[in-house]
């Protein structure tokens, strides 16, 4: 057996032992819990010890027989340590301890023999690891949005770090912040506009995008690579720099606070990816399908319409899904030209929302809520679609 | 025949392209040249409300002669600053009505009077009287004369349109607007913000492309911050990352890991004593900038992944025979296959975060440091109501980013040789 091998799978196993831990003491504290140390010595030794024996033992015991061993050691040590905590705190313990032996069962005295083996340490337990973290790291802000949304004012100043809901309440009382964002604040209509807004411009890009991404596809003229490459280059073009002009001319148009004039706006923004992603896929239908079509004395219209139409449902739906999310999410023009809380779309009611301090948080996160829901419930029901959406339009955010 | 059939494909082209294009221009493209001719100007956010000439229409019975009306008309020039020249006047009287002692200014025609006003000097207000009389000494009715609304119209100077110019914004945003520190802010939070979603993309799609339980959800998680909308996303780390009530800072004092509370969004610099030298870390923006890792790594994630999952098996295979270990498969397999990917990938994050305004506008609003090009287009147009100075930075903007994209199309005109 490698020495070197032998140290890194120990320290590396127990590391990662000790960060689960961690993040289960971090949620449990979350959850009221008085916790105030990570005993990361005794940890990081006793998670030594157990990947030490793991080895010595090796396969002399069924694995399911040496977890459930190793995980009572450890729930009596670190019940030990920590002192009369809730028993769901000792089960979730448990269950890491019994997750973590699994994992590291498959390593005996031969395999850490094997060339390269060090390396494959590190990275099988940098995956996992990473999986960890990466998922704790990036839904730890969601969960606690949600969870803030439930509490009370008065609550969350006795112990920011108590998360727990008391589902036992009314349910009047738990929604309470959804109650009173709806009718104090006015989100009912806020959800209105940012649906109308966001759908109309799916509906107006996608009448400007098609028929102009078929001539690019298709059709012959003058100054059409010209145009295809400018199509990126506008693209390209941050909104940053539109708003000054954009709201100069807007303002003596008379088109501000006007949710007709952020949806044209929005069109305007949107169609240039719109274009560019519709005429990669016409470019992909077979032409021979629209020579028949022109011996029948179709015009462009009913080509349209008839041949490309039904043929390009998949990229239209990408294209309108994406198209959606950049609308409802867009926060800069209609901070720029939405001022009047009657014609607020949602990002720009929660940001109005924040402007005033006396705001409780628990409002703002109920917002938030609001905002986040439609948009991550139409990404996971419609992934595969607003996936290409993504790489194709591949720049923008 | 053929000739015909051409000219008439390029006619449907052109109808068929023109809303578009027509809308993309006045929208996108005609601002940018907008910004060109406003940056020359002195203009404030005030100077661009086109000056009106209004009445306010007051009725009111005169006592005792049921057979009169006052009218009053409060006139005034909407605009402070600028003035309004040959205002015209005009409203209708009802039948059998006529004026008595009209202004000598107005003239009656058919019903109508017809003023002439002049030129209203900025701020101007007058009160303009009229009384009617009925001819025939019945009462006249107050209402109709009330829905009667009258007209007036005047020319007057459009700041935006005359052409004074000058070079004084410019001037101002080289030598007045600290623009070495903008730039700097600018570049370091572009440069970070590109490379760290850029490696923590890497890792994400390296993790994903192994085989474990629940690999697609953690494919659809790990793309949920880019997803979300940024309001939601930046209160929500702006209350994580609070000082005082917010949960990070209250953890990490539970755990006795800081003593004290760190103001991660509004303290500027943090000094870290390293091996007895005291290094000064830009607070603000590197929380910023985690903030940006952690919303568009996921991007990176998704190309990165594309690209790997297209990768030949046969290649590890090989490697495998070979004896190579992982971390030489990843150097000498895995990193040049995606090494085109993720040139392309930083080129264009690069570009996106040069202009990234929400995110550092939601959570510090430019201030502790993190005062970046974007930011400062909005501070000087509608915080300091300077809309030339504004359009100034802009300029400074578009400029950078034209050099930006030459740069990124000759990287991509070079990867389509090479292919």
């Amino acid at each position: 057996m490698k020495i070197k091998s032998l140290i890194l799978y120990c320290l590396i196993s127990s590391i990662f032992l000790f960060s689960l831990v961690s993040i289960w003491k971090v949620l449990s504290t979350l959850q009221g819990i008085d916790l105030e140390n990570f005993n990361f010595a005794i940890i990081l030794t006793l998670g030594i010890g157990i990947s030490l024996i793991n080895l010595i033992v090796g396969d002399k015991f069924h694995k399911a027989i040496k977890s459930i061993i190793f995980a009572i050691l450890f729930t009596f040590v670190d019940g030990y340590l920590v002192q009369l905590m809730p028993i769901w705190y000792n089960i979730g313990i448990f269950g890491i301890l019994i997750f973590y032996s699994f994992k590291i069962d498959k390593y005996n005295q031969k395999n850490l023999d094997l060339d390269h083996s060090s390396q494959t340490v590190v990275f099988e337990f940098l995956t996992l690891f990473g999986i960890v973290l990466f998922s704790f790291v990036i839904l730890f802000p969601f969960y606690m949005m949600i969870v803030t949304s439930f509490k009370t004012q008065a609550a969350l100043l006795i112990n920011p770090l108590d998360f727990s809901i008391n589902f036992a309440q009314d349910i009047k009382e738990l929604f309470k912040s959804y109650f009173v964002i709806f009718d104090t604040y006015k989100f009912g209509r806020y959800i209105l506009i940012s649906t109308f807004v966001s759908v109309g411009t799916v509906i107006v890009t996608l009448i400007f995008a098609i028929p102009a991404a078929y001539a690019v596809a298709r059709l012959n003229f003058f100054g059409k690579n010209f145009l295809s490459t400018s199509i990126l280059i506008i693209y390209m073009f941050p909104a940053i720099v539109l708003v000054i002009p954009l709201y100069t001319v807007f303002s003596q148009l008379g088109l501000r606070n006007n949710v007709g004039g952020l949806l044209i706006v929005y069109t305007a923004t949107t169609l240039p990816v719109a274009i560019y992603m519709l005429q990669g896929y016409f470019k992909s239908i077979p032409k021979e399908l629209e020579e028949a079509a022109i011996m029948d004395k179709l015009n462009w219209f009913g080509i349209i319409i008839k041949i490309i139409l039904p043929l390009s449902i998949p990229a239209i739906s990408s294209v309108a899904l994406y198209v959606f999310m950049i609308a409802w999410n867009e926060f800069l023009f209609s901070l720029m030209f939405l001022d009047n809380p009657n014609s607020f779309t949602l990002s720009r009611a929660i940001q109005y929302l924040s402007g005033d301090a006396e705001t409780p948080r628990q409002y703002l996160m109920a917002g938030s809520v609001v905002v986040t829901i439609p948009v991550l419930f139409i990404f996971v029901y419609f992934e595969k679609y607003l996936v290409s959406g993504l790489t194709a339009g591949s720049v923008k955010g | 025949m053929s000739d015909t059939l051409s000219k008439i494909e390029k006619r449907t082209a052109y109808i068929l392209l023109l809303p578009a294009v027509f809308l993309v221009f006045s929208i996108i493209l005609f601002p940018i040249f907008a910004n060109v001719w406003i940056s020359f100007k002195e203009v404030g956010l005030k100077d661009i409300r086109i000056p009106e000439p209004r009445a306010k229409k007051i009725v009111k019975s005169v006592k005792e002669s049921p057979d009169k009306i006052k009218i009053i008309y409060k006139l005034r020039n909407s605009s402070l600053i600028l003035d309004i020249r040959d205002v015209k006047f005009q409203d209708k009287i009802p039948k059998n009505t006529e004026p008595l002692n009209l202004d000598e200014r107005c003239k009656l025609k058919s019903l109508i009077i017809n003023c002439n006003f002049g030129d209203w000097k900025a701020k101007y207000k007058e009160n303009f009287q009229i009384i009617l009389v009925n001819n025939s000494g019945e009462k006249i009715d107050k209402k109709e004369i009330k829905s009667i609304k009258p007209k007036l119209s005047g020319k007057s100077d459009n700041i935006l349109l005359n052409t004074n110019f000058t070079l004084k914004n410019f001037k101002k945003v080289f030598f007045q607007n600290e623009f070495f520190d903008l730039l700097s802010t600018t570049f370091y939070y572009t440069f970070f913000g590109t490379v760290g979603s850029i490696v923590f993309g890497i890792l994400a799609a390296q993790l994903v492309n192994q085989k474990f339980f629940g690999r697609t959800f953690m494919r659809s998680i790990l793309l949920f911050p880019y997803v979300g909308p940024v309001v939601a996303l930046a209160y929500t780390w702006e209350l994580l990352l609070d000082p005082y009530s917010g949960t990070l800072n209250n953890l990490l004092l539970n755990f006795q890991v800081i003593q004290e509370p760190l103001n991660l969004l509004g303290q500027k610099y943090l000094t870290i004593n390293f091996f007895g030298f005291d290094l000064k870390l830009r607070l603000a923006l590197t929380t910023v900038i985690i903030f940006e890792i952690w919303r568009y790594f996921p991007l990176a994630f998704l190309f990165i992944l594309a690209r790997l999952q297209a990768v030949p098996k046969e290649l590890y295979e090989a490697a495998d025979v070979d004896g190579a270990g992982p971390l030489q498969k990843f150097i000498s397999i895995t990193l040049p296959q995606i090494i085109a990917v993720i040139s392309i990938l930083f080129m264009i994050r690069f570009i996106w975060n040069f202009n990234k305004f929400e995110d550092i506008f939601l959570l510090t609003g430019g201030a502790s440091g993190t005062r970046t090009l974007p930011i400062n287009v909005y501070e000087q147009g509608f915080t300091i109501s300077d809309i030339g100075m504004g359009s100034a930075v802009s300029i400074v903007i578009v400029l950078l980013l034209l050099i930006f994209m030459f740069i990124y199309f000759r990287l991509l005109g070079r990867r389509a040789d090479e292919n």
